[in-house]
């Protein structure tokens, strides 16, 4: 059957998987016949997530990528792919002016620096092969819109959108294609960290009904996305930032 | 931290709300000045000065200063 989207034949990296968002496009692209490369930091966690794909010849490796050691072993162990997509981050919701180094300093390190230098080391190490596809999880948070305690998270994902042009015109020349996909809110396990400071009822208090198509993300509507940029369909499509936010963005 | 050093803190975390408005028994939530920045700024000032993580929750569960000092104490 003619199916442009398909990943049949394709090796395709994916940090975050053990939970959210990143474990959803693991599980979704190997049901458009992708292999998988699994990596989190918690093994048990990671096989669960083997656990539900689909297909064989998957592939785990556990490292921490907020330092060099993990982005190394993590590099190292990777078998050749034709896609990388980076889910791994963490929310840290505070107003400005109680930013300080250390919460700063420990956001833009995961969210930033990590898909960052994981970006450079796999071409380094020519992990990548040519005509791959990059897909970076950034957010409508620092791209397009932010909120109250959101600076910290913002600015780190409008740096990674701002990355992303960079890195897509620089690697054209080997027909790799890079970009963002922009998700509105997807509730995942990512918001139980938040929700340290803002309880369940308040987030859907401050959004509820601000989605013209009526519900938060499910972490399928994101995947379908990363499956558009990592198959064949997108070939022509490099350095967007592709908005997945049920229209939250329109208002 | 004595409950009079933490309603100064309290109320060093709003601009506009003159600090002579905040007592032990001030209903906090009911002032013009209170929104979803000044409670996270609240959150934040109890976590450095306290060294206790409040969340939302608590917040709305406390209705004056001295209840929110003494739920952050009691954690």
């Amino acid at each position: 059957m003619y199916n442009p989207f398909s990943l049949e034949g394709k090796s395709i990296l994916v940090t975050g998987a053990s939970s959210g968002i990143g474990r959803g496009i693991a599980i979704e692209c190997s049901k458009m016949g992708a292999r998988l490369v699994l990596n989190g930091r918690n093994q048990e966690r990671l096989n669960q997530t083997l656990s539900q794909l689909e297909g064989g010849e998957h592939v785990v490796i556990a490292a921490d990528l907020s330092n060099q050691e993990g982005i190394d072993k993590l590099v190292n162990e990777c078998p050749s792919i034709n896609g990388y997509v980076h889910s791994a981050g963490i929310p840290k919701i505070c107003s400005v002016k109680h930013i300080d180094r250390s919460l700063i300093e420990e956001i833009v390190n995961v969210n930033e620096i990590s898909p960052i230098l994981l970006t450079s080391a796999l071409l380094k190490k020519k992990k990548l092969q040519k005509k791959s596809s990059i897909v970076y999880i950034a957010s409508i948070s620092g791209v397009c819109v932010s909120n109250v305690g959101e600076a910290p998270y913002s600015t780190t994902k409008g740096g990674l959108s701002g990355f992303t042009k960079g890195a897509a015109f620089e690697l054209a020349a080997q027909g790799t294609r890079v970009n963002t996909i922009c998700p509105g809110l997807v509730p995942t396990e990512i918001l139980t960290l938040s929700n340290e400071m803002f309880s369940e009822e308040q987030l859907k208090e401050t959004t509820q009904g601000k989605y013209p198509l009526k519900r938060y993300g499910k972490v399928e509507d994101i995947a379908h996305g990363a499956i558009y940029l990592l198959s064949d369909a997108s070939t022509w499509v490099t350095g967007i930032n592709l908005i997945i936010d049920g229209g939250y963005t329109l208002l | 931290m004595t409950l009079d050093e933490f309603i100064e803190a309290f109320a060093d975390e709003f601009d506009d709300t003159p600090a002579e408005s905040f007592k032990a028994d001030t209903e906090f939530k009911t002032l013009d000045e209170w929104s979803s920045l000044t409670a996270l700024s609240i959150i934040a000032m109890i976590d450095d000065q306290l060294d206790k993580s409040v969340t939302g929750a608590d917040i709305r569960a406390s209705k004056t200063i001295e209840d929110l000092y003494n739920l952050a104490l009691s954690k």
